[in-house]
């Protein structure tokens, strides 16, 4: 069994502001983490990995700095880990990320299981992995919790919103994990000497045989035209004292919601 | 390009005139003309009974050049056969753009047994609905799906195209967006469209809601979009408002390399999370799955559906499907009553587009306080029976 992940080096949420004055994007400063739905994906491939066997590769598309976030992954138990990264890959929106990754991994190849979390909290899409099973053809399911894999046919169990579903897969299949598949382990001693001393390849456009007009801006069909803060809420009153009297003030102003 | 026509097997009987949804065919002395509203989709082709029309050479594969894409389309997705509640806003907001363009606004139906429910779309405004009624489309299944969107999107090239952001539709419209090598807006909590460009203006919330930012798709067709369920209101029906359905048949094999082997509908109280008019959200302030039972009393008052935080959901009173917030789910009701929860970030980007925002907390430095619209400083053990005793008082029941 060979089994891939697909991880994103995102900035934590919280820092993320609008610069008032320019009007744009202030990351400066901001910590980077490991998007938490990728190491929920990652987790499924350690599961996978310990009831089935085999090797996980975990591959990300992102500035030379997402090595960090490889060498994380190595830790918690991945067996090797390729970064993507090239100037022109910069720019990417879903659909020119998927390009290059399906890229990467047709020259990974022989590959049963990718692994994707359900989305990157950065841009919160969760398009990237469907977009990526389209591109190599793949049978998918998303919002996986639950996996298991019999008579070479991949059986899972999927959320929708209004319910659970159970799908069968032929293999090689895609997945995009969610939180419910279980809490990711710790990384163990052994990993975290791995990882400092582990080789990361990093691949260019050439060594994953990129079409140019594909690839980052120039293979992005979107366009951010604006960016702005979001509006405030309006009226605001927070009230305190007698709970009598909140609750009386709580209801005159919320009376066509609640009467 | 045109469809052609052989003269001499054309008999002027007017059948492909019927059939035609766009009103693109017109009888000219005896023999049908199509105007530029031809789009070249072959329901004549098929209608005609002396088989005289034909598709020209490549209509099929075409490549449609941007100004020649038309429409506005709606997935119109089901639950259980019955039409989820983001497709009428859709078509509400589907209206409003084709009506701007001057384009018509079309549903597509799949599913089976679901041919009943097209009328339904028709009356909520679509001038054309496409029904694919089969039975291997009974359970909602990506790959099967898509195979059937992905040939009607080739043939048509709509130049829009909306779907809910449900789990369904983000699931599966990212797979045509790909098979189409378009772009795809995901999450959507405003739209517009410039008349003179004919651009699609798509703004969301990135960065955990911290930031908007407006999207568009200059060179590619359809520009594609799923839109939050709750943010558009629900149109009225259009009395009297006329359109088509057409039924399309499936001709090709469907895929089989993804089977839906059971649907298992979970059994909750109020509506899902994800529709529902009123939440309350818990957190840890509730100290203790035994307090739920005082805030199952206050939903099925409000007819609210309940959620919580990740420490709620961690503790294990409640289930994973109820976390609300980064790791969890993004939900939209006109009204969200926070509980005992203290607003961390990971939290609020969960509930951002909730029309009203109230929050019931007893430290008045709480950050919730910042993002709700109302609140009330105090102990939810006090608040909430108080507010339950308030509203029943002033609605006229029985104590
Ligand atoms: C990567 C990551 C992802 C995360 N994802 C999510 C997510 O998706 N969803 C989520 O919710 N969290 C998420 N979290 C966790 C989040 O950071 C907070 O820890 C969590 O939201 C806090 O939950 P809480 O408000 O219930 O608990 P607390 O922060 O402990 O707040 C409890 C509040 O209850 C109040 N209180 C106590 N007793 C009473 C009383 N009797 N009456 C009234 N008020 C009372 C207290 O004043 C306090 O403000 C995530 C964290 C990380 C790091
Ligand atoms: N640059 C990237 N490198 C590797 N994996 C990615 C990248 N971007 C997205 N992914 C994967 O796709 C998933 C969905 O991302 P998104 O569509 O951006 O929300 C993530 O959880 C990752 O598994």
């Amino acid at each position: 069994m060979k089994y891939i992940v697909c991880l994103k080096q995102v900035p934590e949420t919280e820092g993320v502001r609008i610069n008032p004055e320019t009007g744009t994007l202030m990351r400066e400063g901001v910590k980077s983490i490991i998007n938490p739905y990728d190491l929920y994906a990652l987790e499924a491939a350690l599961k996978a990995k310990e009831h089935y066997g085999g090797q996980i590769v975990v591959i990300s598309m992102g500035p030379p700095q997402a090595e960090e976030a490889l060498r994380e992954a190595i830790s918690y138990g991945a067996d090797e880990a390729i970064l993507l990264s090239d100037r022109t890959f910069a720019g990417a929106d879903t659909l020119a990320t998927s390009y290059t990754l399906a890229q990467a991994i047709k020259k990974i190849g022989n590959y049963d299981i990718i692994f994707c979390g359900k989305q990157a909290i950065d841009g919160d899409t969760a398009q990237v992995g469907p977009e990526l099973a389209q591109r190599l053809n793949l049978p998918y399911a998303t919002y996986v919790h639950k996996i298991g894999i019999k008579d070479n046919f991949l059986l899972v169990e999927r959320n929708l919103d209004d319910g659970f579903q159970t799908l069968q897969l032929s293999l090689p299949a895609l997945l995009t994990i969610v939180k419910e598949i279980g809490e990711p382990r710790v990384p163990s001693i052994r990993g975290k000497m791995r990882a400092k001393k582990v080789q990361i390849p990093v691949w260019t456009a050439q060594d994953i045989d990129a079409k140019a007009e594909k690839l980052g801006l120039s293979g992005s069909p979107t366009r951010v035209v604006k960016i702005f803060s979001p509006p405030s809420r309006g009226e605001k009153e927070i009230f305190t004292g007698k709970v009598d009297e909140c609750v009386k003030k709580l209801y005159d102003k919320l009376e066509n919601v609640l009467g | 390009m045109e469809i052609i026509l052989d003269k001499e097997k054309c008999t002027g009987c007017g059948k492909c005139v019927e059939s035609c949804p766009f009103g693109a065919l017109e009888l000219q002395n005896d023999l049908p003309k199509t105007n530029e509203e031809c789009r070249l989709c072959g329901l004549c082709v098929k209608a005609c009974p002396e088989n005289a029309l034909s598709l020209p050479e490549g209509a099929k594969k075409k490549k449609q050049r941007v100004k020649e894409t038309r429409d506005i389309w709606v997935f119109a997705e089901t639950r259980n056969g019955e039409i989820a509640s983001v497709v009428y806003e859709l078509l509400g907001k589907g209206r409003y753009l084709s009506e701007k363009l001057g384009q018509k606004l079309i549903a597509v139906l799949l599913g089976s047994g679901v041919e009943p429910q097209a009328q339904e779309l028709l009356n909520y405004g679509a001038d054309i609905v496409y029904v694919i009624d089969h039975p291997d489309l009974k359970e909602f299944n990506e790959k099967r799906y898509g195979a059937v969107l992905i040939d009607l999107l080739k043939t048509n090239c709509p130049h829009i195209f909306l779907a809910g952001a449900t789990a369904r539709g983000r699931s599966l419209i990212p797979q045509l967006a790909a098979a189409l090598e378009t772009g795809l807006t995901a999450d959507c909590t405003a739209l517009d469209v410039e008349s003179e460009t004919g651009l699609l203006l798509q703004t969301r919330p990135a960065f955990g809601g911290n930031i908007m930012a407006t999207i568009t798709c200059p060179d590619h067709r359809p520009q594609m979009a799923t839109v939050r369920p709750h943010i558009f209101p629900k149109p009225q029906p259009l009395p009297g408002h006329k359109g088509k359905i057409i039924k399309v048949d499936i001709e090709k094999q469907l895929p089989d390399d993804l089977e839906v082997t059971s649907f298992i509908k979970t059994e909750t109280e109020g509506p899902d999370l994800t529709e529902a008019d009123i939440i309350i959200g818990v957190g840890r302030g509730i100290k203790g799955p035994e307090n739920l039972k005082l805030i199952e009393k206050f939903a099925h008052l409000l007819g609210a559906s309940i959620g919580g935080t990740r420490v709620v959901v961690d503790a294990g009173w409640l289930p994973a499907r109820c976390q609300i917030g980064q790791t969890g789910l993004t939900v939209s009701p006109k009204l969200y009553i926070a509980c005992g929860i203290s607003g961390a970030i990971q939290h609020i980007v969960g509930i951002q587009s909730a029309k009203t925002i109230v929050a019931i907390n007893k430290d008045p430095d709480a950050p919730i306080f910042n993002v709700a619209d109302y609140g009330i400083v105090g102990d939810l053990f006090e608040v909430i029976p108080a507010l339950m005793a308030e509203i029943k008082k002033r609605r006229g029941e029985e104590n």
